[in-house]
């Protein structure tokens, strides 16, 4: 069986309410979770839910309170496995004394490559995001989706095997979406695995083999975004034209839309049937039925009410 | 190990000169320039003690604040600005960082003293238009205050790694003033014929760093000979302090969750 890209066990990570506060705070509670290799993966959830500070154990920049992960088989403890990975954090900021080209040739040394194979490296990931034009200029003056493209350049820049992007949409235009999400999928036709946090559903939609959803620390599921969506029939929608003169029966008119004489309604699946023969009666025409599904968003947005409900206690008191 | 803490070294170079920290070297220039001109006017022979003590107090004293403004800030910046997780996500050991940043600020701090020298070096040769074999003891003093930097940087970059600037500039600022007095702050406590004070202020003058033996300036102003021996000593002793200082440091950041 191949290694999994990444292998992310039982992480749990718990911060302390404050100097003088006893007790803890829970950030990501046993996560669970395996990428596959070449695989693009979204990693969902709402602001809080622990998608950052994921990513920063995977990065080494702060330790779980217990569990552990692997990157391509070799522990997150591995200093040595970051050749393999590229990271760009969330809303990065770089040592704005630096151009774009400086910072990125000092971010190139790490990995040993001569000046030429610098030069060649830096020249193309500039290009491929879009900054050869500012290559030049410092970074003070950059703007925050030109220091997000910045950010995807560095990350990029030794072709590594994983790459982990926190909210890389973030900060960009329509078009800098565009082009993010094409580098995306560049990565992915080169073979590589790209783990990428956001709360922009459509993005996930679009570019995601797999997602996961995460909701106050919370794993709440993994799967194929139409995996997701398919999981229930929210209902069916019917669209029909009445004759002129004619009006929907009442039990219907509650669950339509009407622009003219075209009516859409949605209705229960149970209540299919019980609808065609109300609207045989009104001498309406189908010009349509189809299944109602979730969207991605329904779906994370319910997990998010549901977690509301449930408890707002995502506190741990200390022993 | 050695490329990558040379690889931040030369950005933290990069990034001081860039920050104009260098322009301190205009006042430097400045107060001797009227120094030289001043010190003719109203010294009858002493004219070369009142230069090189000026001027060596001088390098000592803007080089300290350089050392404990700039150190204090060197790991926190970057803790702070969260410039740290791009370079973290390469190939890089926590140590490694911390290594390179403090070789960073001495390479400034050492680049910044070397031209006060030359500064100081030309103030001399202005008011005594020569230079003689005693005042060699010029550049054991100078050397001397470099070592001092580097326990007053490595201090700093400690303090930095678990508190704030402010905290950390109280720290340093300190044990950089207990550690002139390390050597009576033990004499006190043999005086006292108290064998708890005795044991404590004698444990305290092995902590401090003691930095009496690094000031060779009222030496070299005078022309004495400096022994060798003292260089020796006090090299080794610097050296020492900072690798322990500098371990220490690596432990607390190593282990540190960054925000």
């Amino acid at each position: 069986m191949a290694t999994p890209a990444i292998e992310i066990l039982s992480l749990t990570k718990d911060y302390p309410l404050g100097y003088w506060r006893p007790g803890k705070r829970r950030s990501l509670d046993n996560l669970s979770l395996e990428v596959r290799d070449g695989e693009v993966f979204g990693f969902l959830g709402p602001n809080g839910a622990g998608k950052t500070t994921t990513l920063k154990l995977l990065m080494g920049l702060i330790f779980p309170t217990s569990g552990t992960a692997r990157i391509r088989g070799r522990s997150i403890e591995d200093v040595g496995m970051h050749r393999e990975i590229g990271y760009l954090p969330e809303q990065p900021y770089f040592y704005d004394y630096l151009t774009a080209r400086e910072l990125l040739d000092y971010f190139a040394r790490f990995f040993g490559y001569t000046a030429a194979e610098r030069r060649e490296r830096v020249a193309r990931c500039l290009e491929s995001v879009g900054m050869t034009q500012a290559a030049n200029v410092q970074l003070r003056k950059f703007s925050k989706g030109m220091l997000q493209r910045v950010g995807i350049a560095q990350a990029i820049l030794h072709d590594p095997k994983v790459v982990f992007l926190d909210e890389p949409m973030s900060g960009l235009d329509p078009i800098g979406r565009r082009e993010v999400r094409d580098i995306i999928l560049n990565l992915k036709r080169d073979g590589r695995t790209v783990f990428f946090s956001t709360h922009i559903l459509s993005d996930a939609e679009m570019l995601c083999d797999r997602v996961a959803v995460l909701v106050a620390g919370k794993l709440q599921g993994v799967g194929a975004p139409e995996e997701i969506m398919s999981l229930e029939v929210k209902g069916m929608e019917i669209l029909a034209d009445l004759p002129a003169g004619r009006a929907l029966p009442p039990s219907l008119a509650a669950h339509a839309t009407a622009a003219g004489q075209r009516y859409r309604l949605q209705v229960p699946e149970a209540g299919l049937y019980d609808a065609f023969g109300a609207l045989r009666e009104s001498g309406a025409r189908i010009l349509s039925v189809a299944p109602l599904r979730p969207t991605l968003e329904d779906y994370f947005l319910r997990l998010v009410e549901n977690q509301k409900a449930a408890s707002h206690a995502v506190e741990v008191t200390s022993p | 190990m050695t490329r990558n803490v040379g690889i931040v070294a030369v950005n933290t170079f990069r990034e001081a000169v860039r920050d104009r920290v260098l322009y301190n070297l205009i006042f430097f220039a400045l107060l001797m320039m009227g120094a030289a001109i001043l010190v003719g006017q109203i010294s009858i022979g002493i004219e070369r003690l009142v230069i090189i003590n000026l001027g060596l107090t001088a390098i000592s004293l803007f080089g300290l604040v350089m050392a404990i403004f700039i150190g204090v800030g060197l790991v926190y910046k970057e803790m702070d600005r969260r410039t740290l997780y791009s370079v973290l996500s390469k190939p890089v050991r926590r140590s490694e960082f911390l290594v390179g940043k403090f070789g960073g600020l001495l390479l400034t701090l050492g680049v910044n003293t070397l031209l006060m020298t030359l500064g100081l070096a030309a103030a001399l040769l202005y008011v005594d238009r020569h230079l003689t074999r005693s005042d060699g003891g010029i550049l054991v003093a100078v050397y001397f205050i470099l070592l001092e930097f580097a326990l007053v940087t490595a201090l700093a970059l400690f303090f930095s790694c678990f508190s704030s600037p402010m905290l950390s500039t109280v720290f340093t600022l300190g044990i950089y003033i207990a550690g002139i007095f390390a050597r009576d702050i033990r004499d006190f406590g043999a005086l006292t014929h108290s064998p708890v004070m005795v044991f404590l202020t004698r444990t305290l003058y092995y902590i401090l760093p003691n930095f009496h033996n690094f000031n060779a300036i009222a030496s070299a102003s005078h022309g004495e000979p400096i022994p060798l021996s003292l260089v020796g000593w006090n090299t080794l002793y610097a050296a020492l302090y900072v690798a322990i200082v500098l371990l220490g440091a690596s432990v607390v950041f190593s282990g540190r969750n960054l925000k």
